[in-house]
Protein backbone atom coordinates (compact mmCIF):
# COMPACT_ATOMS: atom_id res chain seq x y z
CA UNK A 1 0.00 0.00 0.00
CA UNK A 2 1.61 3.64 -1.68
CA UNK A 3 2.52 6.20 1.07
CA UNK A 4 -1.18 8.50 1.03
CA UNK A 5 1.89 11.42 0.21
CA UNK A 6 3.45 9.51 -2.52
CA UNK A 7 -0.03 9.00 -3.77
CA UNK A 8 -1.11 12.70 -3.99
CA UNK A 9 2.26 13.71 -4.86
CA UNK A 10 1.69 11.65 -8.10
CA UNK A 11 -1.24 13.50 -9.03
CA UNK A 12 -5.54 12.98 -8.72
CA UNK A 13 -7.47 12.93 -11.48
CA UNK A 14 -9.20 16.09 -9.94
CA UNK A 15 -7.79 18.73 -7.90
CA UNK A 16 -9.03 18.19 -4.21
CA UNK A 17 -9.38 21.74 -3.43
CA UNK A 18 -8.11 25.20 -5.64
CA UNK A 19 -8.31 28.77 -5.55
CA UNK A 20 -10.01 31.33 -7.92
CA UNK A 21 -8.92 34.14 -8.43
CA UNK A 22 -12.18 36.05 -9.90
CA UNK A 23 -10.74 39.59 -10.59
CA UNK A 24 -7.63 41.61 -10.74
CA UNK A 25 -9.64 44.19 -9.40
CA UNK A 26 -8.89 45.64 -5.86
CA UNK A 27 -9.93 48.38 -3.33
CA UNK A 28 -6.36 47.68 -1.87
CA UNK A 29 -2.81 47.78 -2.82
CA UNK A 30 -1.36 45.68 -0.20
CA UNK A 31 2.46 45.23 -0.58
CA UNK A 32 2.90 41.84 -0.71
CA UNK A 33 0.31 41.32 -3.25
CA UNK A 34 0.36 37.74 -4.48
CA UNK A 35 -1.64 38.65 -7.74
CA UNK A 36 -0.16 42.25 -8.15
CA UNK A 37 -3.48 43.26 -8.30
CA UNK A 38 -5.16 46.42 -8.30
CA UNK A 39 -6.97 47.16 -12.23
CA UNK A 40 -9.45 44.51 -13.73
CA UNK A 41 -7.90 42.80 -16.82
CA UNK A 42 -10.82 43.34 -19.67
CA UNK A 43 -10.45 39.61 -20.37
CA UNK A 44 -11.88 38.77 -17.63
CA UNK A 45 -14.01 35.21 -17.65
CA UNK A 46 -17.56 36.40 -18.30
CA UNK A 47 -20.41 35.34 -15.76
CA UNK A 48 -21.23 32.72 -18.73
CA UNK A 49 -18.03 31.54 -18.94
CA UNK A 50 -17.56 31.09 -14.62
CA UNK A 51 -20.74 29.00 -14.56
CA UNK A 52 -19.31 26.52 -17.33
CA UNK A 53 -16.30 26.08 -15.08
CA UNK A 54 -18.33 25.88 -12.23
CA UNK A 55 -20.19 22.85 -13.91
CA UNK A 56 -16.78 21.27 -14.77
CA UNK A 57 -15.92 21.53 -10.99
CA UNK A 58 -19.00 19.98 -10.45
CA UNK A 59 -18.54 17.13 -12.74
CA UNK A 60 -14.85 16.56 -11.20
CA UNK A 61 -16.42 16.68 -7.58
CA UNK A 62 -13.95 19.29 -6.65
CA UNK A 63 -15.00 19.68 -3.25
CA UNK A 64 -14.31 23.41 -1.86
CA UNK A 65 -12.80 26.36 -3.33
CA UNK A 66 -11.08 29.06 -2.55
CA UNK A 67 -12.20 32.06 -3.92
CA UNK A 68 -10.08 35.29 -3.79
CA UNK A 69 -8.41 38.14 -6.32
CA UNK A 70 -8.04 40.92 -5.84
CA UNK A 71 -11.05 41.72 -3.77
CA UNK A 72 -13.70 39.14 -5.44
CA UNK A 73 -16.73 40.71 -3.74
CA UNK A 74 -16.12 43.87 -6.14
CA UNK A 75 -17.52 41.43 -9.13
CA UNK A 76 -20.92 42.47 -10.09
CA UNK A 77 -21.96 39.09 -10.12
CA UNK A 78 -20.19 37.57 -6.97
CA UNK A 79 -23.05 36.51 -5.02
CA UNK A 80 -24.43 35.17 -8.29
CA UNK A 81 -21.21 32.68 -8.79
CA UNK A 82 -20.87 31.74 -5.03
CA UNK A 83 -24.68 30.70 -5.04
CA UNK A 84 -24.30 28.55 -8.20
CA UNK A 85 -21.04 26.92 -7.21
CA UNK A 86 -23.04 26.10 -3.36
CA UNK A 87 -26.01 24.57 -6.11
CA UNK A 88 -23.97 22.28 -8.04
CA UNK A 89 -21.94 20.99 -4.36
CA UNK A 90 -18.65 22.92 -5.08
CA UNK A 91 -18.34 24.59 -1.76
CA UNK A 92 -17.10 28.00 -1.83
CA UNK A 93 -14.30 29.83 1.00
CA UNK A 94 -13.76 33.34 0.14
CA UNK A 95 -10.66 35.50 0.65
CA UNK A 96 -11.77 39.34 1.08
CA UNK A 97 -10.14 42.47 2.77
CA UNK A 98 -13.74 43.01 4.45
CA UNK A 99 -14.24 46.20 2.66
CA UNK A 100 -17.71 45.06 0.84
CA UNK A 101 -19.12 42.90 4.04
CA UNK A 102 -21.51 45.62 5.13
CA UNK A 103 -24.22 44.63 8.37
CA UNK A 104 -26.42 43.89 5.38
CA UNK A 105 -24.42 42.08 3.45
CA UNK A 106 -23.02 40.09 6.49
CA UNK A 107 -26.98 39.40 7.04
CA UNK A 108 -27.26 37.96 3.48
CA UNK A 109 -23.64 35.91 4.19
CA UNK A 110 -25.15 34.75 7.33
CA UNK A 111 -28.26 32.97 6.00
CA UNK A 112 -25.87 31.04 3.26
CA UNK A 113 -25.14 27.65 3.76
CA UNK A 114 -21.52 25.56 2.76
CA UNK A 115 -20.16 29.14 2.74
CA UNK A 116 -16.63 30.21 4.67
CA UNK A 117 -15.32 33.44 4.70
CA UNK A 118 -11.87 34.27 5.17
CA UNK A 119 -10.60 38.12 6.08
CA UNK A 120 -7.36 38.67 6.04
CA UNK A 121 -5.35 40.74 8.67
CA UNK A 122 -1.56 40.95 8.87
CA UNK A 123 -1.52 43.00 11.97
CA UNK A 124 -2.96 43.04 15.68
CA UNK A 125 -2.96 46.85 15.52
CA UNK A 126 -3.60 49.53 12.70
CA UNK A 127 -0.07 50.80 12.78
CA UNK A 128 1.44 46.75 11.85
CA UNK A 129 -1.44 45.93 9.72
CA UNK A 130 -1.50 49.18 7.37
CA UNK A 131 2.03 49.41 6.75
CA UNK A 132 1.03 46.43 4.33
CA UNK A 133 -2.29 46.45 3.72
CA UNK A 134 -2.53 50.94 3.62
CA UNK A 135 -4.51 52.90 5.49
CA UNK A 136 -7.91 52.18 6.95
CA UNK A 137 -7.54 48.57 5.95
CA UNK A 138 -7.31 47.15 9.98
CA UNK A 139 -10.38 49.23 10.36
CA UNK A 140 -11.70 47.91 7.27
CA UNK A 141 -11.35 44.35 8.49
CA UNK A 142 -12.42 44.42 12.05
CA UNK A 143 -15.72 46.17 11.05
CA UNK A 144 -16.39 43.16 8.79
CA UNK A 145 -15.65 40.94 11.59
CA UNK A 146 -18.03 43.00 14.05
CA UNK A 147 -20.33 42.81 11.20
CA UNK A 148 -20.18 39.22 10.72
CA UNK A 149 -20.24 38.49 14.44
CA UNK A 150 -23.72 40.52 14.92
CA UNK A 151 -24.82 38.83 11.91
CA UNK A 152 -24.32 35.36 13.84
CA UNK A 153 -22.60 34.16 10.80
CA UNK A 154 -20.91 31.45 12.85
CA UNK A 155 -17.07 30.87 13.05
CA UNK A 156 -15.44 32.97 10.20
CA UNK A 157 -11.83 32.94 9.46
CA UNK A 158 -8.58 35.02 9.68
CA UNK A 159 -5.91 35.22 7.32
CA UNK A 160 -2.42 36.23 8.76
CA UNK A 161 0.58 36.62 5.98
CA UNK A 162 3.42 35.99 8.46
CA UNK A 163 5.93 38.28 8.28
CA UNK A 164 9.27 40.30 10.14
CA UNK A 165 6.92 42.76 11.86
CA UNK A 166 4.07 40.58 12.99
CA UNK A 167 6.00 37.42 14.12
CA UNK A 168 5.72 38.39 17.83
CA UNK A 169 1.80 39.41 17.36
CA UNK A 170 0.85 35.34 17.06
CA UNK A 171 -0.48 35.00 20.55
CA UNK A 172 -2.85 38.23 20.12
CA UNK A 173 -3.52 36.86 16.46
CA UNK A 174 -4.92 33.70 18.07
CA UNK A 175 -6.99 35.82 21.31
CA UNK A 176 -8.04 38.44 18.86
CA UNK A 177 -9.50 35.06 16.91
CA UNK A 178 -10.49 33.07 20.20
CA UNK A 179 -12.37 36.50 20.74
CA UNK A 180 -14.47 36.29 17.86
CA UNK A 181 -15.05 32.15 17.72
CA UNK A 182 -12.91 32.77 14.38
CA UNK A 183 -10.29 30.30 13.07
CA UNK A 184 -6.83 31.89 12.49
CA UNK A 185 -5.05 30.81 9.67
CA UNK A 186 -1.21 31.73 9.75
CA UNK A 187 0.47 31.42 6.38
CA UNK A 188 3.87 32.47 4.94
CA UNK A 189 4.83 34.99 3.12
CA UNK A 190 6.30 34.05 -0.56
CA UNK A 191 8.22 36.63 -3.03
CA UNK A 192 5.25 36.60 -5.48
CA UNK A 193 3.59 39.25 -7.80
CA UNK A 194 4.42 42.69 -5.57
CA UNK A 195 6.29 40.25 -3.05
CA UNK A 196 9.01 40.11 -4.91
CA UNK A 197 10.08 43.50 -4.21
CA UNK A 198 8.44 43.26 -0.33
CA UNK A 199 10.02 40.20 0.21
CA UNK A 200 13.75 41.25 1.44
CA UNK A 201 12.25 43.62 4.35
CA UNK A 202 9.32 41.68 4.96
CA UNK A 203 10.61 37.65 4.80
CA UNK A 204 11.01 36.54 8.37
CA UNK A 205 14.65 36.29 9.37
CA UNK A 206 16.10 32.93 10.67
CA UNK A 207 15.34 33.42 14.28
CA UNK A 208 12.28 34.27 13.68
CA UNK A 209 11.50 31.04 11.74
CA UNK A 210 12.14 29.16 14.78
CA UNK A 211 9.77 31.10 17.09
CA UNK A 212 7.26 30.17 14.25
CA UNK A 213 7.87 26.92 14.02
CA UNK A 214 7.79 26.43 17.90
CA UNK A 215 5.17 28.01 17.85
CA UNK A 216 3.20 26.01 15.32
CA UNK A 217 4.60 23.00 17.34
CA UNK A 218 2.50 24.78 20.31
CA UNK A 219 -0.71 25.59 18.32
CA UNK A 220 -0.92 23.54 15.94
CA UNK A 221 -4.01 22.12 16.90
CA UNK A 222 -6.14 24.55 16.40
CA UNK A 223 -4.46 26.90 13.57
CA UNK A 224 -4.73 26.29 9.90
CA UNK A 225 -1.43 27.11 8.10
CA UNK A 226 -2.69 25.98 4.80
CA UNK A 227 0.28 23.82 5.28
CA UNK A 228 2.72 26.17 4.13
CA UNK A 229 5.55 25.60 6.89
CA UNK A 230 6.80 22.34 5.46
CA UNK A 231 10.14 23.75 4.80
CA UNK A 232 10.50 24.41 8.57
CA UNK A 233 10.34 20.96 9.23
CA UNK A 234 14.39 20.55 9.34
CA UNK A 235 13.97 22.12 12.39
CA UNK A 236 13.05 18.81 14.35
CA UNK A 237 9.74 17.11 14.46
CA UNK A 238 7.48 17.57 11.33
CA UNK A 239 4.55 19.94 11.67
CA UNK A 240 0.97 18.62 11.57
CA UNK A 241 -0.49 18.46 7.91
CA UNK A 242 0.38 16.64 4.63
CA UNK A 243 3.60 18.51 4.30
CA UNK A 244 3.86 18.34 0.54
CA UNK A 245 3.40 20.90 -2.67
CA UNK A 246 0.24 20.51 -4.20
CA UNK A 247 1.29 22.72 -6.75
CA UNK A 248 -0.68 20.84 -9.89
CA UNK A 249 -0.94 17.95 -7.72
CA UNK A 250 -3.81 18.17 -5.49
CA UNK A 251 -4.55 21.97 -5.64
CA UNK A 252 -4.08 24.47 -8.86
CA UNK A 253 -5.03 28.26 -10.13
CA UNK A 254 -7.66 29.20 -11.67
CA UNK A 255 -6.90 33.44 -12.61
CA UNK A 256 -9.53 36.37 -13.64
CA UNK A 257 -8.74 35.39 -17.26
CA UNK A 258 -8.92 31.89 -17.03
CA UNK A 259 -5.56 30.84 -17.13
CA UNK A 260 -4.20 28.08 -15.31
CA UNK A 261 -1.82 28.01 -13.21
CA UNK A 262 -0.01 25.21 -10.58
CA UNK A 263 -0.80 27.74 -7.73
CA UNK A 264 -1.17 31.34 -6.90
CA UNK A 265 2.36 31.90 -5.80
CA UNK A 266 3.76 30.98 -9.55
CA UNK A 267 1.59 33.49 -11.53
CA UNK A 268 4.65 33.45 -14.19
CA UNK A 269 4.37 31.48 -17.43
CA UNK A 270 6.49 28.95 -16.03
CA UNK A 271 3.83 27.60 -14.40
CA UNK A 272 1.22 27.82 -16.64
CA UNK A 273 -0.82 24.91 -17.49
CA UNK A 274 -3.20 26.26 -20.04
CA UNK A 275 -6.69 27.72 -19.92
CA UNK A 276 -10.29 27.07 -19.52
CA UNK A 277 -10.69 28.71 -22.71
CA UNK A 278 -9.04 25.85 -24.60
CA UNK A 279 -10.80 23.16 -26.17
CA UNK A 280 -11.62 20.56 -23.35
CA UNK A 281 -11.50 23.36 -20.66
CA UNK A 282 -10.43 22.95 -17.48
CA UNK A 283 -10.48 19.20 -16.67
CA UNK A 284 -8.25 18.88 -19.92
CA UNK A 285 -5.59 21.05 -18.70
CA UNK A 286 -5.87 19.88 -14.88
CA UNK A 287 -5.52 16.44 -16.54
CA UNK A 288 -3.33 16.37 -19.87
CA UNK A 289 -1.07 19.42 -18.99
CA UNK A 290 2.88 19.18 -20.07
CA UNK A 291 3.18 21.13 -17.12
CA UNK A 292 1.13 18.98 -14.57
CA UNK A 293 2.42 15.81 -15.51
CA UNK A 294 6.14 17.22 -15.30
CA UNK A 295 5.41 18.50 -11.61
CA UNK A 296 3.40 15.10 -11.18
CA UNK A 297 6.70 13.06 -11.86
CA UNK A 298 9.04 12.32 -9.19
CA UNK A 299 11.02 15.56 -8.49
CA UNK A 300 15.06 16.14 -8.04
CA UNK A 301 16.58 16.49 -4.97
CA UNK A 302 19.21 17.82 -7.10
CA UNK A 303 21.39 19.93 -4.78
CA UNK A 304 19.89 19.40 -1.59
CA UNK A 305 20.16 15.19 -2.06
CA UNK A 306 23.16 15.51 0.30
CA UNK A 307 21.66 16.83 3.15
CA UNK A 308 19.72 14.92 5.41
CA UNK A 309 16.72 17.21 6.27
CA UNK A 310 15.69 17.01 2.34
CA UNK A 311 13.18 13.95 3.65
CA UNK A 312 11.54 16.42 6.22
CA UNK A 313 11.80 20.00 4.18
CA UNK A 314 11.67 18.48 0.71
CA UNK A 315 13.49 21.65 -0.86
CA UNK A 316 10.66 24.15 0.26
CA UNK A 317 8.92 26.16 -1.58
CA UNK A 318 8.65 26.36 -5.71
CA UNK A 319 7.70 29.69 -5.73
CA UNK A 320 10.15 30.85 -3.13
CA UNK A 321 12.73 29.78 -5.19
CA UNK A 322 11.64 30.53 -8.05
CA UNK A 323 11.39 34.49 -7.37
CA UNK A 324 14.62 35.05 -5.42
CA UNK A 325 16.25 33.73 -8.82
CA UNK A 326 16.95 29.83 -7.53
CA UNK A 327 17.02 26.75 -9.05
CA UNK A 328 13.96 24.75 -8.54
CA UNK A 329 16.44 21.64 -7.70
CA UNK A 330 18.35 23.87 -4.85
CA UNK A 331 17.32 25.18 -1.77
CA UNK A 332 14.51 26.77 -0.29
CA UNK A 333 15.74 30.83 0.21
CA UNK A 334 14.62 30.58 3.50
CA UNK A 335 16.20 26.92 4.19
CA UNK A 336 16.74 26.65 8.24
CA UNK A 337 20.22 25.07 7.58
CA UNK A 338 21.32 28.26 5.89
CA UNK A 339 22.25 26.41 2.62
CA UNK A 340 19.86 29.18 0.96
CA UNK A 341 21.19 32.18 1.96
CA UNK A 342 24.64 30.82 0.50
CA UNK A 343 22.50 30.03 -2.63
CA UNK A 344 21.46 33.62 -2.61
CA UNK A 345 24.55 34.92 -2.83
CA UNK A 346 25.33 33.74 -5.85
CA UNK A 347 22.50 34.94 -7.90
CA UNK A 348 22.67 37.53 -10.48
CA UNK A 349 20.86 40.96 -9.84
CA UNK A 350 19.18 40.72 -13.56
CA UNK A 351 17.94 36.98 -13.37
CA UNK A 352 15.46 36.81 -11.31
CA UNK A 353 12.26 36.36 -12.89
CA UNK A 354 9.26 38.93 -12.60
CA UNK A 355 5.92 38.01 -11.94
CA UNK A 356 3.42 37.74 -15.88
CA UNK A 357 1.49 40.59 -15.40
CA UNK A 358 1.05 43.14 -13.09
CA UNK A 359 -2.48 44.76 -12.55
CA UNK A 360 -1.01 47.07 -9.70
CA UNK A 361 -2.77 50.73 -9.84
CA UNK A 362 -0.48 53.28 -11.08
CA UNK A 363 1.21 54.98 -8.60
CA UNK A 364 -0.02 58.29 -7.07
CA UNK A 365 1.67 61.03 -8.15
CA UNK A 366 3.26 63.07 -5.96
CA UNK A 367 0.71 65.88 -5.04
CA UNK A 368 1.90 69.39 -6.58
CA UNK A 369 1.14 72.44 -5.20
CA UNK A 370 0.35 74.54 -7.72
CA UNK A 371 1.41 78.35 -7.84
CA UNK A 372 -0.92 80.96 -8.86
CA UNK A 373 -0.06 83.97 -10.60
CA UNK B 1 8.94 -16.14 25.82
CA UNK B 2 10.63 -18.84 24.00
CA UNK B 3 13.15 -20.52 26.77
CA UNK B 4 15.51 -21.07 24.59
CA UNK B 5 15.80 -16.80 23.73
CA UNK B 6 15.90 -16.66 27.43
CA UNK B 7 18.44 -19.06 28.28
CA UNK B 8 20.40 -18.21 25.70
CA UNK B 9 22.53 -15.03 26.55
CA UNK B 10 24.42 -14.29 23.19
CA UNK B 11 20.91 -13.65 21.87
CA UNK B 12 20.30 -11.63 24.23
CA UNK B 13 23.04 -9.66 23.78
CA UNK B 14 22.13 -9.61 20.23
CA UNK B 15 20.97 -5.66 18.81
CA UNK B 16 17.18 -5.50 18.23
CA UNK B 17 15.99 -5.38 14.61
CA UNK B 18 12.76 -2.80 13.68
CA UNK B 19 10.12 -4.92 13.29
CA UNK B 20 8.75 -4.45 9.77
CA UNK B 21 4.77 -3.43 10.66
CA UNK B 22 2.27 -6.97 10.01
CA UNK B 23 -0.27 -6.49 7.45
CA UNK B 24 -2.89 -6.11 10.25
CA UNK B 25 -1.11 -2.87 12.01
CA UNK B 26 -0.75 -1.44 8.26
CA UNK B 27 -4.47 -1.90 7.63
CA UNK B 28 -5.16 -0.45 10.88
CA UNK B 29 -3.84 3.14 9.39
CA UNK B 30 -7.49 2.45 6.66
CA UNK B 31 -8.30 5.94 7.38
CA UNK B 32 -6.55 9.26 7.69
CA UNK B 33 -8.20 12.98 8.18
CA UNK B 34 -6.90 16.12 6.52
CA UNK B 35 -8.44 19.26 6.17
CA UNK B 36 -10.20 20.43 3.15
CA UNK B 37 -8.19 23.77 3.94
CA UNK B 38 -4.84 22.30 4.80
CA UNK B 39 -3.05 21.82 1.39
CA UNK B 40 -0.29 23.69 -0.07
CA UNK B 41 -0.91 26.40 -2.80
CA UNK B 42 -4.26 27.08 -1.38
CA UNK B 43 -4.26 30.67 0.69
CA UNK C 1 -5.46 -16.88 39.49
CA UNK C 2 -9.15 -17.26 39.85
CA UNK C 3 -9.80 -13.70 40.00
CA UNK C 4 -7.62 -12.83 37.73
CA UNK C 5 -8.55 -15.32 35.01
CA UNK C 6 -12.16 -13.58 36.27
CA UNK C 7 -11.22 -10.17 35.01
CA UNK C 8 -9.89 -10.83 31.97
CA UNK C 9 -13.33 -13.10 31.26
CA UNK C 10 -15.13 -9.79 31.92
CA UNK C 11 -12.62 -7.44 30.07
CA UNK C 12 -13.33 -10.15 26.49
CA UNK C 13 -17.00 -9.70 27.20
CA UNK C 14 -16.69 -6.43 27.20
CA UNK C 15 -14.15 -5.80 24.23
CA UNK C 16 -16.75 -8.67 22.64
CA UNK C 17 -19.80 -7.01 23.47
CA UNK C 18 -18.16 -3.61 21.73
CA UNK C 19 -17.41 -5.73 18.80
CA UNK C 20 -20.70 -7.21 18.63
CA UNK C 21 -22.44 -3.90 18.71
CA UNK C 22 -20.82 -2.25 15.80
CA UNK C 23 -21.06 -5.47 13.58
CA UNK C 24 -24.70 -5.51 14.25
CA UNK C 25 -25.47 -1.56 13.49
CA UNK C 26 -26.87 -0.78 10.14
CA UNK C 27 -25.18 1.87 8.60
CA UNK C 28 -24.98 4.46 5.90
CA UNK C 29 -22.87 7.14 4.52
CA UNK C 30 -24.18 10.56 5.97
CA UNK C 31 -26.24 12.74 3.49
CA UNK C 32 -24.06 15.15 3.75
CA UNK C 33 -21.14 13.01 2.43
CA UNK C 34 -19.96 13.06 -0.94
CA UNK C 35 -17.76 9.98 -2.03
CA UNK C 36 -15.10 10.37 -4.61
CA UNK C 37 -13.28 7.28 -5.67
CA UNK C 38 -9.81 7.26 -6.37
CA UNK C 39 -6.70 4.93 -7.47
CA UNK C 40 -5.77 4.51 -3.58
CA UNK C 41 -9.08 4.07 -2.23
CA UNK C 42 -11.32 7.68 -2.22
CA UNK C 43 -11.61 10.63 -0.71
CA UNK C 44 -14.89 11.24 1.75
CA UNK C 45 -15.86 14.76 1.97
CA UNK C 46 -18.46 16.24 4.73
CA UNK C 47 -20.27 19.61 3.39
CA UNK C 48 -21.11 20.67 6.40
CA UNK C 49 -18.69 19.75 8.86
CA UNK C 50 -15.84 20.31 6.52
CA UNK C 51 -13.77 17.42 7.35
CA UNK C 52 -12.27 15.21 4.70
CA UNK C 53 -11.20 11.95 5.22
CA UNK C 54 -9.26 9.83 2.86
CA UNK C 55 -10.07 6.06 2.80
CA UNK C 56 -6.67 4.53 1.75
CA UNK C 57 -7.74 0.99 1.05
CA UNK C 58 -10.14 -0.18 -1.92
CA UNK C 59 -11.33 -2.70 0.10
CA UNK C 60 -12.44 -0.23 3.16
CA UNK C 61 -14.58 1.50 0.40
CA UNK C 62 -16.51 -1.19 -1.11
CA UNK C 63 -17.45 -1.90 2.74
CA UNK C 64 -18.35 1.78 2.45
CA UNK C 65 -20.40 1.19 -0.29
CA UNK C 66 -21.97 -1.93 0.80
CA UNK C 67 -23.12 -0.45 4.24
CA UNK C 68 -26.25 0.63 2.58
CA UNK C 69 -27.61 -2.66 1.18
CA UNK C 70 -26.79 -4.57 4.18
CA UNK C 71 -28.55 -5.08 7.49
CA UNK C 72 -25.19 -5.29 9.41
CA UNK C 73 -21.95 -4.05 9.49
CA UNK C 74 -21.45 -7.57 9.71
CA UNK C 75 -22.93 -8.63 6.59
CA UNK C 76 -21.86 -6.02 4.78
CA UNK C 77 -17.79 -7.28 6.10
CA UNK C 78 -19.03 -10.85 4.51
CA UNK C 79 -20.78 -9.58 1.41
CA UNK C 80 -17.21 -7.81 0.59
CA UNK C 81 -15.38 -11.17 1.59
CA UNK C 82 -13.03 -9.49 4.61
CA UNK C 83 -11.67 -12.20 6.44
CA UNK C 84 -12.25 -12.28 10.22
CA UNK C 85 -8.43 -11.20 11.25
CA UNK C 86 -8.90 -8.37 8.80
CA UNK C 87 -12.01 -7.14 10.80
CA UNK C 88 -10.82 -5.48 13.55
CA UNK C 89 -8.90 -2.95 11.43
CA UNK C 90 -11.68 -2.15 9.40
CA UNK C 91 -13.79 -1.61 12.47
CA UNK C 92 -11.44 0.79 14.15
CA UNK C 93 -11.96 2.10 10.44
CA UNK C 94 -15.92 2.38 10.64
CA UNK C 95 -15.43 3.52 14.24
CA UNK C 96 -13.41 6.26 13.17
CA UNK C 97 -16.36 7.39 10.24
CA UNK C 98 -18.96 7.10 12.79
CA UNK C 99 -16.77 9.49 15.32
CA UNK C 100 -16.17 11.98 12.54
CA UNK C 101 -19.80 11.86 11.09
CA UNK C 102 -19.05 10.43 7.78
CA UNK C 103 -21.35 7.46 9.06
CA UNK C 104 -24.31 7.20 10.80
CA UNK C 105 -26.81 4.60 12.06
CA UNK C 106 -29.76 4.17 9.29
Amino acid sequence: MTGLVEQLKAGLDAPICLTWELTYACNLQCVHCLSSSGRRDPRELTTAEAKRVLDELHDLQVFYINIGGGEPMIRRDFFELVDYSISRNVGVKFSTNGAFIDAAKARRLAAMDYLDVQISLDGTDAVTNDAVRGVGSYDTARRAMDHLADAEFGPFKISVVVTRHNVDQLDTFKQLADGYGAQLRVTRLRPSGRGADAWHDLHPTNLQQRKIYDWLLAHGENVLTGDSFFHLNALGESLPGLNLCGAGRVVCLIDPIGDVYACPFVIHDEFKAGSVRDAGGFAHVWKRSELFRELREPQSAGACASCGSYDACQGGCMAAKFFTGLPLDGPDPECVRGHGELALAGVGGGSVPRPAMDHSKPQRPTPVTLIRK
Amino acid sequence: MDQTIIDNPSIEAAPVLAEQPADELLEELLIEEISIDGMCGVY
Amino acid sequence: MACAASTERSRLTTVDAQHRSLTARALALHPQVSLRPEPFGALAYHYGTRRLVFLKHLDVVRVVQALDQHDSVGAAFEACGIESHRRPAFEKALTSLIESEMLHDR
